[in-house]
């Protein structure tokens, strides 16, 4: 997979790293136990600061998206669910309201929403 | 400690004549860090360079680097700290070769390899005069030339003047590269924003010879934050917005940033009345904010006070 960064985005470094990698790992690019690049790699690939690819990577972690192998880097993990139904809820309905708020502020109709919405879950799923 | 800083001030101030340029700085970088040294041109931030550097005396208060007073460092501190001026002095007659043998006889700790490969990545030919090279390639040469001396602290004031783009990835590459083990520290002065969004993971932002922001990256773009308001008239007329920064016309609406949004603030956006919603803003956005807030002290601005 290639990671690109944009400075001057509405978006931190580290987020837009941290989304590309989750997006991966959705469609399939990133299969469970492949290898991501170190710290120190992809920084100099991507010419970021390594705390920002370091603070991407514990975020992954955090999140169950990477896990750590002792002595041998960053992996992608089994998918498993580390949040309740209740916080799994939460988060989708915070996912959502962003995403909303912008599609109406856009001035599209809930059909025309809800049937991007529809081809983007099929893409995915 | 000063051993976790690098950099510390304490109420540094310089006065050039009866015209203060540093203000009472509070200043400290730890390190390992890369720190964007940001502010308008007059700003203060070349001055306070050359105090950490022991070139110029402050008028009061004082500053240290690796835990030395810089009034009073000696040549061996100062061979710890790598240091480059804006503009990228290089003395015209040299070869770049004569440059690396300069460098050689006058550091006590010298990689030859790490000067081969840095002014290689910059497209230099070692032949080549110093005369004869773009700003670019002589900008790679004093980079090559300071950090093959292995320094602990790097100060580079404004790098990346006039630089092209090849040369200001290269710049950027062999920063992030210089830093990589942790353990280094850079002090990075620029007007470059987005370079600074990639290599910085501090900000230390200066407006009118005072140091705004002392923060990392991510604090400091959470103290800012916009919002985007449906109005046909600027709503800043009617409406006092306590931190404004900020407000620019989108046609119909209107975009106002704040710096560190309290409850009132939140009041007074919404007492507009119309749709408003907060929206996400760039580094670069938060950047701007506090440089033309500083504008609005001693110019034209006559608007909501902030």
């Amino acid at each position: 997979m290639q990671i690109r960064v944009i400075p001057g985005s509405s978006a931190a470094i580290y987020r837009q790293i941290a989304d590309q990698v989750r997006r991966a790992v959705a469609l399939g690019e990133l299969a469970i136990g492949d290898p991501m690049p170190s710290v120190r790699a992809l920084a100099k690939e991507l010419v970021v600061n390594p705390n920002t690819v370091a603070k991407a990577y514990a975020e992954l972690i955090r999140d169950g998206v990477l896990e750590t192998q002792p002595g041998r880097g960053a992996f992608v993990a089994k998918r498993r669910s580390v949040y309740s139904k209740a916080e799994r809820l939460r988060r989708l309905d915070e996912a959502l309201e962003t995403a909303v708020s912008a599609a109406v502020t856009l001035d599209f109709t809930s059909e025309e929403i809800l049937a991007r919405m529809r081809s983007k879950l099929e893409d995915l799923m | 400690m000063s051993d976790t800083h690098v950099i510390r001030t304490e109420r540094l101030t310089r006065y050039f004549g009866r015209r203060s340029v540093v203000r009472e700085l509070n200043f400290t970088v730890p390190r390992g860090s890369v720190v964007g040294l940001l502010g308008l041109n007059g700003a203060g931030k070349t001055t306070t360079i050359r105090m950490l550097m022991g070139f110029l005396e402050p008028t009061r208060g004082s500053c240290e680097v690796l835990g030395h007073d810089s009034r009073r460092l000696t040549p061996e501190i100062r061979a710890r700290i790598g240091h480059t001026v804006e503009g990228h002095f290089l003395y015209p007659w040299m070869r770049v070769r004569d440059c690396e043998r300069f460098g050689r006889e006058t550091h006590p700790k010298w990689d030859g390899t790490f000067f081969e490969q840095s002014v290689r990545r910059f497209g230099i030919d070692c032949e080549a005069k110093v005369s004869w090279l773009s700003r670019g390639q002589r900008a790679g040469v004093s980079l090559a030339s300071t950090l093959a001396g292995d320094p602990e602290l790097l100060i580079l004031d404004d790098p990346a003047l006039g630089l092209d783009p090849v040369s200001r990835r290269a710049l950027n590459e062999t920063i992030i590269e210089f830093c990589e083990s942790g353990e280094r520290t850079v002090l990075l002065s620029s007007h470059l924003l987005d370079d600074v969004e990639r290599v910085a993971d501090r900000v230390a932002l200066m407006v009118d010879g005072r140091m705004l922001v002392d923060s990392t990256l991510d604090d400091f773009r959470n103290r800012v934050a916009a919002w985007i308001v449906d109005s046909t008239d600027n709503p800043t007329i009617n409406h006092t917005i306590p931190g404004m920064v900020h407000c620019r016309s989108l046609g119909s609406r209107w975009h106002i940033t704040v710096a560190d949004p309290s409850e009132a603030t939140v009041q007074a956006i919404e007492s507009i009345g119309a749709h408003v919603e907060s929206t996400d803003i760039s580094f670069e956005d938060a950047v701007l904010a506090y440089l033309s807030r500083s504008r609005v002290g001693h110019s034209f601005y006559t608007g909501a006070t902030s």
